[in-house]
């Protein structure tokens, strides 16, 4: 069941485009990266999901229902400009924000004493946010964003400010938030940071959807069955079935792209290269989703 | 709703506690209650004494000079060069010299000083010659004093409305001083806190929270939060005022057991009344005394008379409607620009008619509060709120006053809508500079 269905969205300003028809879904609990180079539309799109813009055209479904404006209440949303009241403590921040979503004060007061026991951050609840650190201020506006406990949680550009002990610690927090069932949205540029977070993407570039899928049904249609082989000694292949792309080798020791051809497998090869060299490493050679996105896109512009 | 009034009680509760608010309220009546109290302290504060020397050639003033507490008269004898000598082994204040002279022909009186003599000091020897000299006279030409005493005169005007309801005792003094003490504080407040509304969504735009809150809020619902959040601050701080400048005024008063200072004019006659020596400059001051109550009785007649009730409402809603008005605007100001110093190209169009009514309010509008330049400056909604304050207390037509209001309402929801519009792309709009042109397009996206 998709918790989020994107239907033909199209919104342009005046003198863009920034969404074309752009129709996909978001299954319910998984990792979603929303993908695409800077000024794609991911941050467009996500104004639509958060209702602080409209569609021009085109629907958004939440859980099968039309998107309303209560439905804001089950969406925690961390915007690529972090930012929060400076000169507010960050007990009534939370509170606020929290509050602004719909909780009550009771509840709010309630799971934001479990975060900051969570984060161990207890000592900070009175002071100013101007008087924290990037890190510490990073951590409070994570906090805010999934303190009303929502089911869809939009990141955009998750980890850009975060150091890496923090982006790990928040990494680790939103696999816990999936498992209790939230589904989460990565919205980024740098593709190789969120890969293996993904179970599905989207991939946007010019404001239109170029590819959206399973990561693994994606890499699979995308893979080229090309293996790279690492051993020692002198590698000559002769063989119809294999097609040598690549190969350099430095004070013996060899390292190989091969592609298989006529329908052979890698168990093929590999008895093949037994009998002639010492295999150290035998591994395939997966696209990553840049190399896919790049491929996608030139393919595009072919057409 | 719910969400509307979260946001007013997190502006108005961080307003309120901040140090600068709670220092600014408690200090404002402080220093109101000094500028009225201290000059009122110093003036009931004697000088030290002054001590004159006389040297009296003329035998005229012979023991009819008579010293004060404040002023010692010594009189001497002999020449002036010894007088002199003896003047100069003294601190007194001066020497006063009068040679020989004849009633008819009170010249070549001199002073002489160390320093030179105070203005004060001199007038008040000038007063006390004159009313001996005077009396003189009086007597020399058989005159009564008694029958001058009744033959002064004293009138004053007093100004009455024919009305409809009535004759009513006016004062176009107190009339006048009440229109613009209303439109003096709400041009006040319209600046000191729409700057605040202003500033405070530079502050959510630059410190880039305005996106989190408008994914939970409208942001209509923001702006108006804001608008109503710092409405209350400014009220607060209003009312403060007022009860804390009366609690320390009368406070003040009683512990010092002075009251505020006087006015010029009682300034005046208490000065003759000290300068004098005589019964005459006795009698005068206290009819000016006399005068003085006069002037507050009438003071107080004339506040009597004053719609007092109709003022206060008036003031409210002006207060509010002109506030509103332009706070919605300061707002989209707020959102267009990314920091302060870009409102300037901004600010101008907002606060040209605010400084043009209010300097229209006591140069135009006071001399004749009831002309055309006065009926359409209280009907367009810009300039309506203060003008409009003005000209109540003279008494406006009841149909006037209606228009006016519902035009300011109309004009406060006109802005709002503007400001609405402006706000909504605005706050998400970073790093673009924005001129009129841009602002104009904005109106009409559909966001």
């Amino acid at each position: 069941m998709s918790i989020l269905k994107i239907d033909g969205v199209s919104k342009s300003y005046a003198s863009h485009t920034a969404l074309d028809n752009v129709s996909f879904d978001i299954p319910a609990g998984c990792i979603f990266g929303l993908l695409g180079p800077n000024g794609a539309g991911k941050t467009s799109l996500i104004r639509i999901i958060t209702q602080i813009t409209g569609a021009d055209t085109g629907e958004i479904y939440f859980k099968g229902e039309r998107l309303r404006p209560d439905h804001i209440k089950y969406i925690g949303y961390l915007p690529e400009e972090r930012g929060l009241y400076k000169k507010m403590k960050v007990g009534e921040q939370l509170l606020y924000l929290a509050q602004l979503k719909g909780l009550s004060k009771q509840d709010a007061t309630a799971r934001i004493k479990a975060w900051i026991d969570r984060f161990e951050i207890r000592e900070w609840l009175g002071k100013n946010i101007e008087d924290l650190s990037k890190g510490m201020q990073q951590k409070v506006q994570f906090i805010a964003t999934v303190l009303h406990e929502p089911s869809l949680i939009i990141l955009d550009e998750p980890f850009s400010g975060f150091d890496p002990i923090n982006a790990n610690l928040i990494k680790d927090e939103i696999l816990s938030l999936r498992e209790r069932g939230a589904t989460i949205i990565f919205s980024t540029h740098r593709m190789e940071s969120v890969e293996e977070l993904c179970d599905n993407i989207a991939l946007i570039n010019h404001a239109h959807k170029v590819l959206d899928g399973p990561v693994k049904e994606i890499k699979d249609t995308y893979k080229t069955d090309t293996f790279q082989v690492i051993g020692n000694g002198h590698l000559l292949i002769t063989s119809p079935d294999f097609k040598v792309l690549e190969q350099h080798e430095n004070h013996g020791i060899f390292r190989a792209n091969v592609k298989m051809l006529n329908g052979s497998r890698p168990n093929d090869l590999l008895r093949y290269l037994i009998e002639r060299v010492e295999v150290h490493s035998f591994v395939e050679l997966v696209p990553s989703i840049n190399d896919i996105f790049i491929q996608k896109v030139t393919e595009t512009h072919h057409v | 709703m719910s969400k509307i009034w979260l946001i007013i009680q997190r502006e108005y509760l961080t307003r309120v506690r901040k140090k600068s608010f709670i220092i600014m309220t408690l200090l404002t009546p402080v220093l109101l209650a000094a500028f009225m109290i201290i000059p009122a302290w110093l003036a009931t504060m004697s000088d030290s004494a002054e001590t004159v020397m006389i040297l009296d050639e003329s035998g005229l003033f012979a023991g009819k000079l008579e010293g004060k507490d404040d002023l010692k008269l010594i009189p001497l004898s002999g020449s002036l060069e010894q007088a002199k000598e003896v003047y100069r082994q003294t601190d007194n204040t001066a020497l006063l010299y009068i040679p020989s002279i004849s009633i008819d022909a009170p010249k070549g009186i001199k002073v002489y000083s160390k320093k030179n003599t105070s203005l004060q000091t001199k007038i008040r020897l000038e007063n006390m010659l004159e009313k001996e000299v005077e009396n003189q006279r009086l007597i020399a030409s058989g005159l009564d004093r008694e029958v001058l005493k009744n033959m002064k005169a004293d009138i004053s005007v007093a100004s009455v409305n024919l009305s409809d309801e009535g004759e009513k005792d006016n004062n176009a003094f107190v009339t006048s001083g009440a229109g613009i003490m209303g439109a003096f504080v709400i041009y006040f407040f319209i600046f000191l806190y729409g700057v605040q509304i202003m500033r405070g969504v530079i502050e959510e735009k630059t410190s880039r929270i305005v996106e989190v809150i408008i994914s939970s809020v409208k942001p209509f619902q923001l702006m108006m939060g804001k608008i109503i959040g710092i409405a209350a601050v400014g009220l607060t701080q209003f009312l403060l005022w007022v009860i804390l400048s009366f609690v320390v005024v009368t406070g003040v008063q009683s512990a010092f057991g002075i009251e505020a200072a006087p006015t010029p004019a009682q300034q005046i006659a208490a000065g003759q009344a000290a300068s004098g020596d005589d019964e005459v400059a006795g009698e005068t001051a206290t009819q000016e005394k006399n005068g003085a109550s006069q002037v507050m009785t009438d003071t107080f007649n004339a506040l009597g008379n004053l719609n007092i009730p109709l003022i206060i409402g008036c003031f409210l809603f002006y207060f509010l409607g002109g506030y509103l008005l332009y706070g919605s605007l300061f707002g989209a100001i707020g959102a267009a620009v990314d920091n302060e110093t870009d409102t300037q190209q901004f600010m101008f169009p907002i606060t040209i008619p605010l400084i043009i009514s209010f300097i229209m309010s006591y140069t135009v509008i006071l001399k004749n509060p009831d002309g055309p330049v006065a009926f359409w400056m209280s009907i367009i909604p810009f300039t309506s709120p203060i003008i409009m304050m003005v000209r109540v207390p003279f008494g406006v037509p009841a149909w006037q006053l209606l228009l006016s209001m519902a035009m300011l309402i109309l004009g406060f929801v006109f802005t709002t809508w503007l400001a609405g519009r402006i706000y909504r792309v605005g706050i998400l709009m970073y790093g673009k500079k924005i001129n009129y042109k841009e602002l104009s397009k904005w109106l009409f996206y559909r966001v």
